[in-house]
């Protein structure tokens, strides 16, 4: 890793080239073409793995996508700078959040600079294009964030591991804490009609039904409306014992203000997936206190592990980590232990793909291994807003696998 | 529905149609004098909430903060006005569109540069962080009345301007004829500078007063944009009474379509398929005056 600064330098400069890429057109593809002419010189004892980073740098999720890939530099670099003694090389794509440009770019990254593994992405839409390229290519791909149920179900592929989560998780561990609260039993769910929406509610439904609770009204809004007056004045004639809401981003900062300005946060309880109340805490300035959510990571998690991470991570990019970076550090764990038992061998993909399925990873976020459909099987916690801490205060659930329906839509 | 929640609903969509009649009559004001599309129009609304929040944060009070981002956001108009939009008065449609999509990207770029890519939020003012009590549970914050308030007051100064001093009617003369307006002596260049800078403005303000209810978000303009534009052609195109009507018209159609059920021959029409109301309503009153409520006639 002492020759970091020269790498990210590398990246940069292939992130600019890229954009110009149409000018550079034929200089950047003469140059690329030379390792493919050689190919002996190219995979010579030695050749470092060539790992691809298609990322949100700009726009909206950049501030995910430099977490995830501080996170998973950091595994490169408690590993001592190489994947099981294997030196390796970035190279870096801005996936800009664009799933119209999703197939230009990894393609990029797969034809063209030939990458032995691609780490990505943060948006499911930009994530679906990558699979179906890497799925078709057989290039080893980890998706780091992204977590619409196909990508562990009818998408998924040998090839394919995703260390983060799956959105049907969140909302089910929810489901199931409401589920045993004997005074919860009318709830009404409200997110914004889209795929990741439909989800978490599918999610926290098969949770909290089970308890012989009532789901009173499904309210939805169209993505990405954040106009919810007259859905929460719905809410107020409903009267219902618990509100399980999933938004995200801006439109979750407003949902929660709007939410305790109607006073509803008095009288009802609002709950809902994690990402209700990830990053938006400083913005709503206590609108949010006493929230409760659900999810695989949380604040004040005191166990070494976490505690190591948090330490080294803050020390190293001078930056607090979240539950992105996370999932980025975990991947990085996940590759340098299929990498040691392959002894940095990348060339023989079908006993690294078993290594990587079979690896235990001691992660920030407690134990976590991975389902036969690739995705993660993980412990989720119940937190709860105080200040502006997601505080942890207790297991939701303990080694949560994912939605029965995707697991058995995943042939492979 | 019991009638206070009707009555709630009510209010709500009363009040989101002002608010939207704040945005959008910037938007009609431009198109319907100085004959520009201007697509960048939603960018001032953002532009105008993220000045919001860092003014507030330099100076330390809100009230202060809307005064310094509206002589902002005025001299941002004229500026843009001067270096781009008056090479377009002549030029096709195409152009503008093309021109003012050109600089949603550049606001965008500028700010994350500026502001970064975090949520935000800024806090309501002390005087006005009061609940009002309407029923056992819900209650109405009195800063969501001040904006109304505020848009109503917005609504007639708009009106008198136009119709009852004589920069409004230089205003609706150059509208109707520009070559004469020049003729007369009127230097048509600064009214329609004018008229672009305080189109912008309106548009910035509403960012700022919804700042505080609202959170502050990278590309929280777009969605508003899309809405102004049905606004602006129910309306009428260049009619601030039509704006006005079909803000009101918009908020009312748009709550109400989000809680009221409707079921015809077994099949959900609402609130399943509330996010098209709005637009159904407008395709059915293009379809009755294709030159909106209040539009001149085609």
């Amino acid at each position: 890793m002492n020759d970091n600064n020269s790498k990210s330098g590398k990246g940069r400069e292939t992130a600019v080239s890229r954009r110009g890429f149409l000018k550079a057109g034929a200089a950047v593809a003469g140059i690329a073409g030379l390792p493919a002419a050689f190919p002996g010189i190219a995979r010579a004892q030695g050749a470092k793995m060539k790992i691809g980073l298609m990322l949100p740098y700009t726009g909206t999720f950049a501030p995910l996508g430099v977490a995830i890939e501080n996170g998973f530099r950091l595994a490169l670099q408690e590993s001592g700078g190489k994947f099981g003694g294997r030196e390796v090389e970035f190279l870096k794509v801005d996936d800009e959040s664009e799933p119209s440009k999703a197939t230009d770019n990894i393609n990029r990254l797969v034809t063209r600079d030939k990458v032995d593994l691609v780490l990505g992405t943060v948006h499911s839409g930009v994530a679906a294009g990558m699979i179906r390229v890497t799925k078709e290519s057989g290039v080893l791909h980890i998706i780091p964030n992204a977590g619409f149920g196909p990508a562990a179900g009818a998408l998924c592929a040998p090839n394919i591991f995703r260390t983060s989560f799956s959105n049907w998780q969140s909302g089910y561990a929810m489901g199931v804490v409401l589920s045993k609260r004997p005074a919860v039993k009318n709830v009404v769910t409200i997110a914004w009609r889209y795929a990741a929406g439909e989800e978490f509610v599918k999610g926290f439904k098969d949770g909290y039904l089970k308890g012989g609770g009532k789901v009173a009204k499904e309210l939805w809004l169209p993505f990405p409306n954040v106009e919810f007056q007259a859905q929460l004045t719905e809410i107020a004639s409903i009267k219902p014992d618990a509100v399980f809401a999933f938004f995200a981003g801006g439109g979750a900062a407003k949902f929660l203000k709007d939410y305790a300005q109607a006073g509803l946060s008095k009288t009802i309880p609002l709950t809902g997936s994690g990402f209700l109340t990830e990053g938006v805490l400083d913005a709503v300035g206590g609108a949010a206190e006493g929230v409760e959510t659900t999810l695989h990571y949380g604040d004040g998690l005191e166990t070494p592990k976490n505690k190591a991470f948090r330490l080294a991570y803050a020390k190293t990019f001078k930056l607090q980590p979240d539950v992105y970076a996370v999932a980025g550090y975990d991947s990085g764990l996940m590759l340098e232990s299929g990498m040691k038992v392959v002894k940095g061998d990348f060339t023989r993909k079908a006993d690294l793909i078993k290594a990587m399925e079979a690896a235990k990873i001691d992660s920030p976020r407690g134990p976590m291994r991975l389902s036969k459909a690739h995705n993660p099987i993980h412990d989720h916690y119940l937190r709860k807003v105080v200040g502006n801490e997601n505080r942890v205060s207790g297991i939701a659930i303990k080694a949560l696998d994912d939605d029965p329906a995707m697991m058995s839509a995943c042939k492979m | 529905m019991e009638l206070a929640t009707f009555l709630i609903q009510l209010l709500n969509g009363v009040q989101y149609g002002l608010l939207l009649f704040l945005v959008s009559s910037g938007l009609t004001l431009v198109f319907g004098i100085m004959g520009i599309i201007n697509i960048a129009h939603g960018s001032f609304y953002m532009i105008g909430a993220y000045l919001a929040w860092s003014l507030t944060g330099a100076i330390g009070n809100f009230w202060l903060a809307i005064p310094a981002g509206i002589v902002i956001t005025v001299l941002i108009g004229m500026l843009l006005e001067w270096l781009v939009i008056r090479w377009l008065y002549n030029r096709d449609h195409l152009y503008q569109v093309l021109l003012t999509y050109g600089l949603i990207l550049v606001f965008e770029e500028l700010r994350s540069v500026l502001w970064g890519d975090d949520v935000r939020g800024v806090n309501i003012p002390q005087i006005l962080a009061a609940s009002i009590p309407l029923t056992e549970n819900q209650s109405y914050p009195v800063y969501r009345l001040a904006i109304s308030a505020v848009c109503l007051v917005v609504a007639v100064l708009m009106y008198w301007v136009i119709q009852r001093t004589r920069l409004g009617m230089m205003i609706r003369a150059g509208a109707s004829n520009r070559e004469m307006v020049q003729s007369l002596g009127i230097n048509i260049h600064i009214v329609y500078r004018v008229v672009f800078a305080a189109g912008l403005t309106l548009a910035a303000l509403a960012g700022m007063i919804a700042a505080p209810v609202s959170a502050v978000f990278p590309g929280m303009g777009n969605h508003v944009l899309i809405i102004c534009f049905v606004v602006v052609v129910i309306g009428g195109m260049g009619s601030v009474k039509g704006a006005l009507i079909a803000s009101l018209l918009i908020g009312l159609v748009d709550t109400f379509g989000k809680v009221v059920t409707l079921e015809i021959g077994g099949v959900k029409l609402l609130p399943e398929l509330s996010s098209m109301t709005v637009y159904v309503l407008m395709a059915a009153i293009l379809l009755w005056r294709p030159e909106g409520l209040f539009g001149k006639r085609l």
